[in-house]
């Protein structure tokens, strides 16, 4: 069995970088769908590969976090990113296969991946 | 429609989150001999009146306001009916809610369990204001997630988002449940 010994180490590892990690603002947040009809359209790996994604490029000042249901339910998974700047850019029918991509040209450069928007999806 | 029982769990946790829990208790237990498999998710939230409960399981109800209607708590009743188990929501309010759904483990209509790994993790980490109590076993065996007990050794001023604590909930979990269950698919 995994005790908590190990995590009592990593603690004592991660004290001096807490306070640095502290100072980053959040600058972006990453919003993900986790209402029923999310996560039966298939936010949870969705969000897995954000988090993940985020954690591998070591991105400061980015935050990935959950919400309900935003009414849209037919265009689910959504993902809505939120700039420092306030402006959102809304992504419909995510798949965890386009997450790279938006977490490369959004995120990292700044530049909203038009294709996958709200705007260019619109169903019926 | 959920594809898995681990995603209904997430959905139904999900409840708990709105109703403002402070502590959810979610337990898996799949036991051979009664060739059951038990879910429970019990949260000490704001509850639900008698009304609401008698309607929690109506598909064209909810509280919420950006839709009308509400799947989760049907579409886990009926995944679990249709193995011939039992689903049982006890509520009262201003003290908790607990949501029992028992499976047919040799049922050929239950679904599988799922990632149960990649469930707990995304509530652990994404809701690091909530505890959270976690069982799974496997007949006799079992392993246990305590938020409190986490919490105790990191301090206040470390969140489980950040990464190393992240990874660490990750491989607790992954670990501890194949010492339980061998890796056997549930």
């Amino acid at each position: 069995m995994k005790s908590l010994e190990e995590l009592k180490a990593l603690r004592e590892k991660m004290k001096s970088q807490v306070e640095i990690r502290e100072d980053d603002a959040n600058a972006l947040r990453v919003v993900v769908g986790m209402a029923t009809c999310g996560i039966a359209a298939g936010a949870r790996p969705v969000l897995t590969a954000f988090s993940n994604g985020v954690q591998e490029r070591g991105l400061r000042g980015v935050s990935v976090v959950q919400t309900g249901c935003i009414g849209l339910c037919q265009y689910e998974p959504i993902v809505e990113i939120h700039a420092a700047g306030g402006e959102k850019t809304t992504y419909v029918q995510v798949t965890a296969d386009m997450v790279d991509e938006i977490i490369a040209q959004h995120i990292v450069n700044g530049k909203p991946v038009n294709k996958y928007t709200i705007e260019a999806q619109r169903i019926g | 429609m959920m594809t898995e029982i681990s995603l209904n769990i997430l959905d139904i946790a999900q409840n708990s989150i709105r109703a403002e829990a402070s502590l959810i208790e979610i337990t898996v237990a799949a036991d051979s001999s009664t060739d059951n498999l038990t879910v429970i998710l019990k949260d000490d939230g704001c509850g639900m009146t008698d009304e609401q409960i008698a309607k929690a399981t109506d598909p064209f109800f909810t509280t919420r306001t950006t839709r009308d209607i509400g799947l989760g708590v049907p579409f886990f009743k009926y995944s679990a009916e249709l193995t011939g188990g039992a689903f049982t929501l006890l509520s009262t309010p201003g003290k908790g809610t607990e949501v029992t759904a028992v499976y047919k483990l040799s049922s050929i209509d239950r679904m599988p369990l799922g990632d149960m790994t990649e469930t707990i993790h995304s509530l652990v980490v994404y809701n690091g204001h909530i505890e959270f109590l976690y069982k799974y076993s496997v007949d006799d065996r079992s392993f246990t997630l305590d938020t409190r007990e986490f919490k105790e050794v990191l301090g206040e001023d470390v969140s489980f988002a950040e990464p190393e604590v992240s990874a660490y909930v990750k491989e607790y979990l992954t670990e501890n449940k194949t010492e339980v269950d061998n890796g056997v698919i549930l």
